[in-house]
């Protein structure tokens, strides 16, 4: 048996950490057991260690520990976690107990939560289409197996539907294999919680989830636990289970203010916003975690929910977000004001792997060139937009009115559709040349000729 | 020996470390841990450790090794793929997984393969020899001729050297000085933080050719000099990076990935071998040296592996290259020193930086040159900097810190990259000063016609922004024919000649001819417009002419088939202006 010191030296208590003195060589980020005079125990992690005093953060409330009563013992370990297969289907806690009322989980093994960072070389390049039947995303911002693509959103935008829509209908073409999903809710309100409960028990998803909840009213500190509890979970088995894993975690401005607020009572100088210099690296170390391993036959996307704080995209969260993931699927306030779901504002947005996804053999041949085409004429069209707004409708130039009218088709044909339409691939692409023909074909520069005399529809002789 | 005393994320205090040196590398801990001494206070040693520390304790062990960070050069570094300290990302894989495990240590150049060498003409053994000679060579790739040179501090008379087959640590000469002898073997190391010296740095006058017709035709940057990229996410940083390591005109290419996603250097480890070196048919990986420390590794790492790039880079630079040093992105580099700092709990600058942030970017860009290096020959470092400012505002420390060093500046612009338009350099606010510089070049090797047409695309790319500012407010209709056709022209230069698609097989790269016939294609239809205008021709009949179509079709043309398609397209303008005018005549004469 392992013999187990209890130390009765907390010298300070301040926001979520704890300062035990007279601790001799405690190891960085060892876990250790903090127990209240009422027997109570929760769990915290070293920050900070010397010969004499260990810096411990502690997830959960500070609340009712005592300087002279309350004991801390290391247990010599870092934080490690169960991870089975028969995680599916449960839900757990935002620090990986079971919420659910069933029995408890037996465990495979234990992972260290921080995982490790893949080697580059042993990184395989995604390169399989999932079709969400979402046009806006399969058209334009073509979602890959082993991608990170968030989500950017705001208050009042239908983030969870999106969500919740693309776990419902993500298949990789011609397979009909489906995800094993892992989710992880940060911070999230019991409503938002429910909403996705019920949606993935509706479509039988639950079966094939493993859920990670920490509530809005939950210890905010171990927000910082949950994301890599799943990410534990997801990597072992996409890694040895083989099995294709989709992370969901939201709401990721959550989990950056919890950093913050651990931040600020280390005391450390802040960066940006009050957010930590090393937020970069740190969400890196969160988001890095999906892809392919080279000989593994499983895989991990992640859909990352970011609720940009009044809209703006600089704002550190997004914006130290977009320079880690493989893009990013921008929901604009304005579209979905106009009524339009899932009101995706492709100018925002961006896919970084979509080149390698789609081609011939994939999606199809024309998938490139109608793509660009269709983000440069809804480009014109803005521009044609503003214009009007200055100098009236009236005024506009014939090309102009032309793109103009190209716009409001693009808006509503194309990026919307219904919470539960499934369109495929083709019938995207249809609709996009369906929008291209409206233009005249010499301006479609952007598209090779032999697919413009494939697919362009010539308008009936008038 | 010392023991560690105090543990804090990348940063490790350890006591008894008396006798050690600043910039010294230790091994932390009972795991041995790389670490590198970044403050000496009396006995005790700050050490910024190059693994995550997780898991160990004070009162494990700190051992100096006494010798400064340093890199290995020998033959061997060409393809291959290195970690921030140098650390074979192959050799890893091997010894701990696809994860990367830690206090794995592994020789950055393989001990056991075997070379040829060659003994260098002119050279024998009596030959006095001095720091930075070239004794030999090794035919390293197809591609590449890796000479072998004394190694620094080393002077005195050469003998034993013979031709043979050698690893890099056996001896293959002997360097003696007065009888105090030397051995020499192919293997050197050079510390990462000290400029190698040179004999004397040169003007640059050469331009680097890149293939990407925006950089070329209007902001080129010279053989030896510095660019940097920055822009907000998503603007094309990266591909724009990627692009010019591909197509870039230099001998060798060292590329850095630092702090940035690990599925980038995958794409690249997937794509060279496959790419060919456009001016030698060779696979690009037998001329590029990779150095990936992504995002998630650990961050002391990626301090350093701008500093290990580019003393690979003066490696190649001092064998006579001409080397192309990309770092993207030196943000997460300066970040990396900002987190190292703030944990020393030095007295923070600008927005969390340490004061001395602009003095190392600085230290850093002086590193390039065209130079003729101590073995004599003349070699250069176009050093290529990525930025990622956050949110995209340049005012930012690094933003500004590089700006003030670096003489080119690709502005990548969000709107443009919106639009899908690649590469989203903007032309407005770009520029390169070494214009006057390259000239003399463009003159010689391209005629007078190339920087006139420079000075004149750029003219029109200004007139056509201020005109389309006078369209907002008026509409287009406003404007007279002449200004219209400005209009046209300028979206003619922007969409026919500087987009360019990174991910198609022709567009992908453009050859300096190709891109000054098209150039002048356009400048041909605009002199033949306004001779039209000028004729009276009303304009939407202009408009109309369907050489315009093939116009916007030129980036389309073969390499071999340049030459074919300038006269073709010449003649076709002429010959359907001429008509146009005709046609309008004949209908006023009615």
């Amino acid at each position: 048996m392992k013999f187990e010191i209890e130390y009765k030296t907390i010298q300070n208590v301040a926001g979520p950490l704890v300062v035990v003195g007279k601790v001799r060589n405690a190891q960085y980020n060892e876990i250790v057991k903090i127990k209240l005079h009422d027997g109570e125990e929760r769990l915290g992690q070293v920050l900070d260690t010397s010969s004499t005093q260990a810096v411990v953060q502690v997830f959960g409330p500070t609340n009712g520990i005592n300087v002279s009563t309350t004991s801390v013992s290391f247990l010599g370990e870092t934080f490690t976690t169960g991870v089975s297969e028969s995680m599916l289907g449960r839900v757990f806690d935002g620090q990986g107990r079971p919420r659910d009322m069933s029995a408890g989980v037996s465990y495979e093994e234990r992972r260290d939560i921080n995982g490790a960072p893949i080697n580059p070389v042993s990184r395989q390049y995604p390169s399989d289409f999932i079709e969400t039947g979402i046009s806006a995303i399969d058209g334009l911002d073509t979602l890959v197996r082993g991608q990170k693509l968030p989500i950017f959103s705001s208050s009042g935008l239908p983030h969870n539907q999106l969500a919740a829509q693309i776990t419902r209908q993500a298949s990789v073409k011609g397979t009909s294999e489906s995800f094993a999903v892992v989710f992880a809710g940060i911070g999230i309100t019991y409503d938002d919680y429910r909403y996705f409960f019920d949606e993935f028990k509706k479509t039988g998803a639950l079966r094939n989830t493993a859920a990670f909840i920490n509530l809005a009213d939950d210890p905010s500190i171990e927000r910082i636990i949950t994301p890599r509890l799943a990410l534990t979970t997801a990597e072992f088995l996409a890694y040895e289970k083989g099995m294709h894993v989709l992370v969901i975690m939201t709401d990721m401005t959550n989990y950056a203010e919890s950093l913050r607020e651990l931040s600020s009572a280390r005391e450390e100088v802040p960066g940006r916003r009050g957010y930590p210099g090393y937020m970069y690296t740190d969400l890196a170390s969160l988001y890095e975690r999906a892809g392919l391993v080279k000989g593994k036959p499983g895989s991990i996307t992640q859909l990352d929910i970011v609720t940009m704080p009044s809209d703006d995209v600089t704002h550190p969260i997004p914006d130290l977000t977009g320079y880690i993931t493989e893009g990013q699927i921008n929901i604009s306030r304005d579209l979905v004001n106009k009524g339009m779901y899932p009101g995706i504002q492709p100018l925002g947005s961006l896919s970084r792997l979509m080149n390698n996804g789609i081609g011939p053999g994939k999606t199809r041949e024309d998938h490139k060139g109608v793509s660009d085409q269709l983000y440069g004429l809804y480009a014109k069209a803005q521009e044609a937009k503003s214009l009007s707004a200055i100098v009236g409708a009236e005024a506009l130039s014939d090309s102009d009115k032309k793109y103009l009218k190209f716009g409001e088709d693009f808006e509503n044909r194309f990026l919307t559709q219904g919470l539960y339409e499934r369109r495929t691939i083709d019938e995207t692409l249809d609709i996009g040349w369906d929008l291209l023909s409206e233009v005249p074909e010499a301006e479609l520069t952007r598209v090779k000729r032999e697919y413009i005399s494939k697919y362009y529809k010539k308008k009936a002789e008038e | 020996m010392g023991y560690i005393e105090r543990i804090s994320g990348p940063l490790v205090v350890a006591d008894d470390m008396l006798g050690s040196n600043m910039y010294d590398v230790v091994k932390v801990g009972n795991d041995g841990l790389v670490g590198e001494i970044i403050q000496l206070r009396g006995p005790k040693a700050v050490i910024q450790v190059y693994e995550e520390t997780t898991g160990i304790r004070p009162g494990e062990k700190v051992e100096s090794t006494g010798l400064p960070l340093s890199v290995e050069l020998a033959p061997g570094l060409l393809n291959n793929i290195y970690d921030g300290i140098q650390r074979p990302l192959e050799e890893l894989r091997r010894k701990s997984g696809a994860f990367i495990g830690r206090g794995i240590s592994a020789n950055s150049i393989d001990r056991n393969k075997k070379w040829k060498l060659f003994i260098e003409k002119g050279v024998k053994n009596g030959d006095h020899v001095k720091e930075g000679h070239i004794i030999g060579y090794v035919q390293e790739t197809e591609l590449i001729k890796h000479y072998i040179m004394i190694p620094v501090g080393v002077e005195g008379k050469l003998s034993g050297l013979k031709e043979g087959t050698y690893r890099v640590e056996d001896r293959i000469a002997t360097v003696d000085k007065g009888g105090k002898k030397f051995e020499i073997t192919m293997l050197q190391k050079r510390s990462v933080r000290k400029p190698q010296s040179f004999r004397q740095k040169f003007r640059s006058d050469e331009p680097l050719t890149t293939g990407m017709r925006i950089i070329d035709g209007l902001f080129p940057v010279a053989k030896g000099g510095t660019a940097a990229i920055p822009g907000p996410f998503g603007a094309g940083k990266t591909v724009a990076s990627h692009s010019i390591a591909k197509y870039a005109d230099s001998d060798i290419v060292v590329m850095i990935g630092c702090g940035e996603r690990g599925n980038e250097m995958t794409e690249v480890l997937v794509e060279f071998p496959e790419l060919k070196d456009p001016k030698s048919g060779r696979p690009l990986t037998e001329r590029t040296v990779l150095i990936a420390n992504t995002s998630n590794m650990p961050v002391a790492a990626r301090e350093a592996s701008i500093y290990t790039g580019v003393t690979i880079a003066e490696y190649f630079r001092d064998m006579g290259y001409n080397v192309t040093l990309l770092a993207d992105s030196t943000s997460r580099w300066a970040e990396a020193m900002r987190e190292i700092s703030a944990r020393l709990e030095e007295m923070p600058g600008e927005e969390g930086y340490p004061a001395y942030l602009p003095k190392r970017l600085a230290e850093y860009y002086e590193r390039s040159g065209k130079v003729e290096a101590l073995s004599g020959r003349t070699g250069s470092i176009t050093l290529v900097g990525a930025v990622s400012p956050p949110g995209g505002d340049l005012s930012e420390p690094v933003s500004q810190g590089t700006l003030r060093v670096v003489k080119t500046f690709w502005s990548l612009d969000a709107s443009l990259a919106n639009a899908r338009h690649f590469p989203s350099i903007n032309w407005l606010t770009s520029y390169s000063l070494y214009i006057n510089d390259l000239k003399p070049w463009y003159d010689k090797n391209l005629g007078e016609e190339f920087a006139e047409n420079r000075a004149e695309t750029m003219r029109i790319l200004q007139k056509e922004a201020e005109l389309k500012d006078i369209v907002q407010l008026v509409g287009a209709e406003a404007l007279p024919d002449t200004e219209r056709i400005t209009l046209e022209i300028g979206r003619m230069i922007r969409e026919d000649f500087l987009r360019q698609s990174a991910f198609d097989e022709v567009d992908a790269y453009t050859s300096l001819k190709k891109q000054a016939f098209m150039v002048a294609s356009i400048l041909h239809f605009r002199k033949q417009a306004n001779a039209a205008v000028k004729a009276g021709v009303p304009l939407d009949s202009i408009m109309k002419l369907k050489v315009r179509e093939d116009i916007s079709r030129m980036k389309e043309e073969k390499e071999s088939e340049v030459d074919k398609a300038r006269h073709r397209i010449a003649a076709e303008i002429d010959s359907q202006f001429n008509s146009l005018v005709r046609e309008y005549r004949e209908a006023e004469g009615k």
